[in-house]
């Protein structure tokens, strides 16, 4: 089965190596992972679908949760979510095919983003399996390159509680101001 | 220190003294308490170094000079083992910095705090293969709870503080700094009145006293209950406390190699260690319970065996600080999350007094089939590694100053001596458990007699890993002849991997007969007196020469080669399916039990 997880965590050089090594180093399963930016400055948000059971999934999130620059982790899998991927498809077109395909990308909602004689690239954001549908009808015509960032979600409704994802020196690091001075002014220091 | 959760305690303001990074690493040492520090210069570490000069002559640190840097952090793990407080390690960039790893795996596969700080290349070099540059933190991530690369001054004072942190906290672990050269060389603010702030640290999770009720009703029900203790427990200083509870309710006591002595071994309702190398009865018990509590541990392959056949009428109830080990291996029926510190104390009220009678009955009957008694007693005519195991308790476990202090190394003797050795006292044994390293047991000794100069630390190791860290002896007489006394179980073989050739690879025994110099000659070359032992009767003489004799001392056991451990269960097995020790204590063919691979 497939679990969707977010994790927040902090933006700084080496946070995603020290996330991709403990998912190896555990021999945890991913298939996809997609990371920027959060609503909390300093914080980076990640979203990965990972394939296994329950207790595999149980395991990913408590060793996530150990590593110490990662702030928060969820399980959203059970929630109502959206869930949306963006795709951007360079397929082969010919004056035949051409307006077949537009109307086509149409039908998906799809956009149009560059046009060259021999090829045109589609833009595509939906739920997984709707890109997949497109991609897979525009195999039909060639595929010359494609990109898919991978699923980013985040549950439906009401946000139940507040939380805190950072501190005030990782904000202010992120907003590019002395961390130490912040902390100085903080804890009323010199 | 606070409990709250990543918050430390607030420290008074202070103010802001001017200094350089390299300066810094000591002052934040001096003020977490540090009091040694286990290391070895080069050049990305050289300006710390000369900034501790003046602490050391003002006797505030005291630097010890290894001879390889996996013994920095072999000594500092002693020593933090041995005392409970966080061990500090050194190294320089590059080689001095990957030496140290195994160490540091070490100490954090067995949850021991340690901080290790090694230098890096200047800023301006990293990334470029410069001289002696390695990836330290890469290198180290898998193997630490968290490192950091410090490239600004200004940072360093609360990295510092956070590593020390991060390292004691929770269950405790192994922290790396590395700090560029041209870090060490600025001059920053110094001052060590933060507050800190890690809301993705959660070193002790609030504990739900819903979850304790329902682990004492298990209890109070069970008619063969059996406790299941490990490292946890010492961690957490509840000894006294286990020991109340399973009195109370009596009920026996079985322990991970890491949790021997967490109750007396000689105690009635000791069973000893469980096991891959642990005594038939008490693999039985576990086997046999009905409700195992499992306290302060991970459920390790070497203790559960095979995973599907293990305490399969057990209900079991899992009390444990790391979340992360909760249902990892098995999943229990009760988990109790949280420090023992509060658990079992929340728990003893709500446990009844209660007798096992039949239980224990049992118990006595099993373990009567498989006594160890009569190799603890029987005369020997040639000099086995269980006798010379029995005698040096018999010779040290009255010793003055305190109990003393058995490090081991890996294989064969080590398990001899979780055996053979009865462990009457918490952290009396310390040893390299999850990881299994060779060559641990002289220098992390050599940390543990640091830390308790007048104990009698004893270094016991096999001649094959004794071979791996001998070079750490000259750390020996360095430090002014410190008494740690070595024992050698020689016996010409990497003993357990000969064992499992012979019981798994039909004799064949590949790379595994070890040529060994002349430790006798080999310790007067270090000027450290030696005794060769060949005989059973002089087993006890030289045991009290070496403990008479002030300073270090080494004694060669030259043992019988081809001797067993048993009882063995073979990897892969059920704990119950083991290979029973033979009666009297000769060879004995294997007994048919197949491995899983």
């Amino acid at each position: 089965m497939k679990y969707t997880l977010i994790a927040w965590m902090r933006d700084k050089p080496g946070v995603l190596s020290r996330v991709a090594g403990m998912m190896r180093r555990r021999n945890f399963n991913i298939d996809s992972l997609q990371v920027g930016h959060s609503e909390a400055p300093g914080i980076s948000r990640m979203t990965f679908v990972v394939d296994g059971n329950d207790r595999m999934v149980d395991q990913v999130i408590q060793q996530l949760r150990k590593l110490v620059d990662v702030t928060q982790v969820e399980n959203i899998s059970e929630q109502p979510i959206v869930a949306r991927e963006m795709a951007m498809v360079r397929v082969a077109t010919n004056a035949d095919t051409r307006a077949e395909i537009v109307q086509i990308v149409n039908i998906y909602r799809g956009e149009i983003v560059d046009v060259a004689l021999d090829s045109m690239i589609v833009q595509i954001v939906g739920s997984e399996d709707r890109v997949a549908s497109l991609v897979d009808l525009l195999d039909n015509f060639g595929i010359l390159e494609m990109v898919r960032t991978g699923p980013v979600a985040m549950a439906r409704g009401r946000l139940e509680r507040s939380r805190r994802r950072g501190t005030a020196v990782w904000r202010a690091q992120a907003d590019g101001r002395d961390a130490v001075s912040t902390e100085r002014f903080k804890t009323g220091g010199v | 220190m606070s409990k709250r959760n990543g918050k430390a305690a607030k420290a008074a303001p202070e103010i802001p003294v001017r200094m350089k990074g390299a300066q810094m690493i000591w002052e934040a040492m001096v003020r977490e308490g540090v009091r040694v520090v286990y290391g070895h210069p080069g050049g990305a570490i050289l300006p710390a170094y000369d900034a501790l000069s003046p602490y050391e002559a003002e006797g505030k640190l005291h630097h010890v000079l290894v001879r390889h840097e996996q013994c920095a952090a072999h000594m500092a793990d002693g020593w933090a083992r041995a005392t409970g407080e966080v061990g500090v390690c050194v190294a320089t960039s590059g080689p001095g910095a990957t030496n140290l790893v195994t160490g540091l795996a070490t100490a954090q596969m067995d949850s021991v705090p340690v901080v290790a700080i090694t230098g890096q290349v200047p800023t301006k070099l990293l990334g470029t293969d410069a001289f002696q540059e390695s990836d330290v933190v890469g290198v180290s991530a898998p193997v630490c709870k968290h490192n950091y690369l410090v490239t600004d001054v200004n940072e360093l004072p609360l990295i510092l503080k956070e590593a020390f942190y991060i390292a004691r906290e929770g269950r405790p672990g192994v922290v790396l700094v590395d700090i560029c050269k041209d870090v060490q060389n600025a001059e920053g603010t110094f001052r060590y009145d933060f507050e800190i702030e890690l809301p993705g640290f959660e070193p002790w999770p609030n504990v739900d006293l819903e979850c304790v009720r329902k682990a004492a009703v298990l209890i109070n029900q069970a008619e063969r209950p059996l406790v299941l203790s490990g490292h946890g427990v010492q961690l957490a200083r509840m000894g006294h406390e286990l020991l109340a509870l399973v009195e109370k309710a009596e009920i026996p006591v079985v322990t991970t190699l890491l949790g021997t002595g967490n109750i007396p071994e000689s105690h009635p309702l000791s069973l000893g260690m469980g096991g891959m190398h642990g005594e038939a009865y008490a693999n039985q018990a576990v086997q046999s319970c009905d409700v195992l509590i499992a306290v302060g541990m991970r459920f390790d392959d070497r203790i559960t065996g095979r995973l599907d056949k293990f305490a399969k009428q057990a209900k079991v109830i899992h009390f444990e600080l790391d979340r992360a080990e909760v249902g990892k291996n098995i999943v229990p029926d009760v988990p109790v999350i949280g420090d023992l510190a509060e658990t079992l104390p929340a728990l003893l009220p709500l446990i009844e007094e209660r007798r096992h009678q039949p239980w224990l009955q049992q118990l006595k009957e099993w373990k009567g089939e498989t006594a160890q008694t009569d190799i603890l007693n029987y005369e020997v005519d040639e000099l086995i590694p269980p006798y010379v195991i029995r005698q040096l308790w018999f010779a040290t476990h009255n010793a003055p100053g305190g109990p003393p202090i058995i490090v081991t190394d890996v294989g064969q003797h080590q398990m001899w001596e979780c055996q053979y050795f009865t462990h009457d006292h918490v952290g009396q044994l310390l040893t390299s458990g999850g990881l299994g390293t060779m060559g641990f047991a002289l220098p992390a000794a050599i940390g543990a007699q640091m830390a308790y100069p007048d104990r009698l630390v004893w270094a016991v190791a096999g001649d094959g890993g004794f071979q791996m860290t001998l070079q750490e002896l000259a750390v020996i007489k360095q430090e002014h002849n410190l008494p740690v006394k070595v024992a050698i179980i020689n016996n010409g073989f990497l003993g357990m991997v000969r064992q499992w050739q012979q019981f798994f690879y039909d004799k064949r025994y590949t790379g595994t007969p070890v040529w060994s110099p002349d430790f006798v000659q080999l310790a007067a070359a270090y000027q450290i007196p030696a005794l060769a032992v060949t005989r059973p009767d002089e087993v006890g003489p030289a045991l009290e020469k070496a403990i008479a004799t002030p300073g270090p001392f080494l004694i060669d056991f030259r043992v019988k080669e081809e001797v067993n451990v048993y009882p063995m269960v073979a990897p892969g097995a059920a704990v119950d399916q083991l290979i029973r020790r033979p009666k009297p204590a000769v060879m004995q063919e294997y007994s048919g039990v197949q491995p899983s691979w």
